[in-house]
């Protein structure tokens, strides 16, 4: 049976980035490129942050759900150029980071605001969060604190 | 003396940066001053370790004879070590640790911006990712060496003391040889000499600010990008580094 590259990306939609869950690794915008080629697949991803542990297991979660689907010919090239850029997130993306309590990246450097209450009255806690990705951050009003995505 | 091979040379000199400065910091990792920075010194620790692959890992494709960055970074001992002197020594206090990582970003910045036009494509690709991390870890520890400059009288002291120690070991990264004069000829990379100028300012603007006056010598300590001679500290740290490939040769998991 002939496989085509957008049930490939299909597929991909339901591999989770392994830290950030509630966002597929094609919404993270790593997946730069699918190439069907025969029976072979070729995926191609670029490295958010230079030693972002998430990146082997990104690999591992492709290389299975892509074998469920019955792809066994499978090859993941690795690529760093251009850079990943928090521009490549999906609107879709984007919007479920927020409903899960992790203010979108912005091009201003902060949150436009509180994920939790929408508050704009925000402050800096840390510039590192529990990932290479992610800044701490604080709503001055419901007083929570919360995940900034990094804008890169 | 004709060089062997300055570009595998030329790329110890980065991955070993990287790497020295990358096990340095984590080895704050549960022992920082509050949770926010143990956090983020462990973030930056993994940017810096995640680079050295990059820059290993091309380093061991020029050299040929099938080394890895892995093999390059657990299997060689002090004297193949290729980083500078002043990421090698012990990390001190807290503000020693972010002195020492603010005078290195304040090169590292504009290093890796230059050679994003590098002719050799692959560093520039690099470079290109590098930079980006460095920038944010430049911010960071700018804003840093200020809070704590511009804080209380023992942290300023503190700072003082930092800028002392750490200032004869700032020169060897603007001391050119004939690695970086080979690269400069092949387009491959600036002279670390051009940058000393805007470092010095960078540094300058930021020692205004944190009250601090900066050392009047230029004296360098050197020998650790050349691998002329590293300091004691180094053995130490590598034995740290490499205990489990010293004691189980090939063990992956």
């Amino acid at each position: 049976m002939a496989v085509t590259e957008a049930e490939v990306w299909d597929w991909l939609e339901n591999v989770p980035d392994p830290e950030i869950p509630v966002i597929s690794v094609v919404d993270l915008g790593v997946i730069r490129g699918v190439d069907v080629r025969n029976d072979s697949v070729t995926v191609t991803i670029t490295p958010t942050y230079s030693g972002c542990p998430a990146m082997a297991v990104i690999a591992l979660d492709i290389e299975t759900e892509l074998s469920r689907n019955g792809i066994d010919n499978l090859d993941i090239q690795t690529r760093i150029a251009p850079a990943w850029t928090t521009d490549w997130l999906s609107p879709k993306g984007r919007a479920r980071l927020e409903e899960f309590g992790i203010a979108p990246p912005q091009p201003a450097g902060g949150p436009e605001r509180c994920p939790h209450c929408k508050s704009e009255q925000v402050e800096k806690i840390s510039q590192f969060g529990s990932t290479p990705c992610k800044a701490q951050w604080r709503c001055m009003d419901c007083l929570e604190p919360f995940d900034y995505f990094k804008c890169i | 003396m004709a060089l062997e091979n300055p570009l595998f040379e030329f790329l110890l000199r980065q991955g070993d940066n990287a790497l020295v400065l990358g096990h340095r910091t984590s080895e704050w990792c549960g022992v920082a001053p509050i949770l926010e920075e143990d956090i983020a010194l462990a973030n930056m620790a993994l940017d810096l370790i995640g680079q050295t692959q990059m820059w290993l890992g091309y380093a061991g494709e020029v050299e040929g004879t099938g080394r890895s960055a892995d093999d390059l970074a657990y299997l060689r001992d002090v004297y193949d070590f290729r980083n500078l002197l002043m990421l090698e020594v012990p990390n001190g206090d807290f503000g020693r640790t972010q002195m020492r990582q603010f005078l290195f970003d304040a090169f590292q910045v504009p290093w890796l911006t230059r050679l994003q036009d590098s002719r050799d494509t692959r560093i520039a690709e690099i470079a290109a990712k590098c930079v980006k991390e460095a920038l944010y870890h430049l911010e960071r520890s700018s804003q840093t060496v200020i809070a704590l400059g511009d804080g209380t009288e023992d942290s300023n002291a503190r700072m003082a003391e930092a800028l002392t120690f750490l200032w004869p070991y700032s020169g060897e990264m603007f001391v050119d040889d004939a690695t970086d004069q080979a690269m400069a000829d092949a387009g491959v990379a600036l002279l670390p000499s051009e940058l000393r100028g805007p470092w010095l300012e960078t540094v300058k603007a930021v020692a205004a600010e944190a009250c601090l006056t900066l050392p009047d010598s230029d004296y360098a300590q050197k020998g650790g990008r050349t691998g002329f001679r590293h300091t004691e500290h180094l053995g130490h740290m590598l034995a740290v580094m490499q205990t489990l490939q010293r004691s189980y040769p090939g063990a992956t998991w």
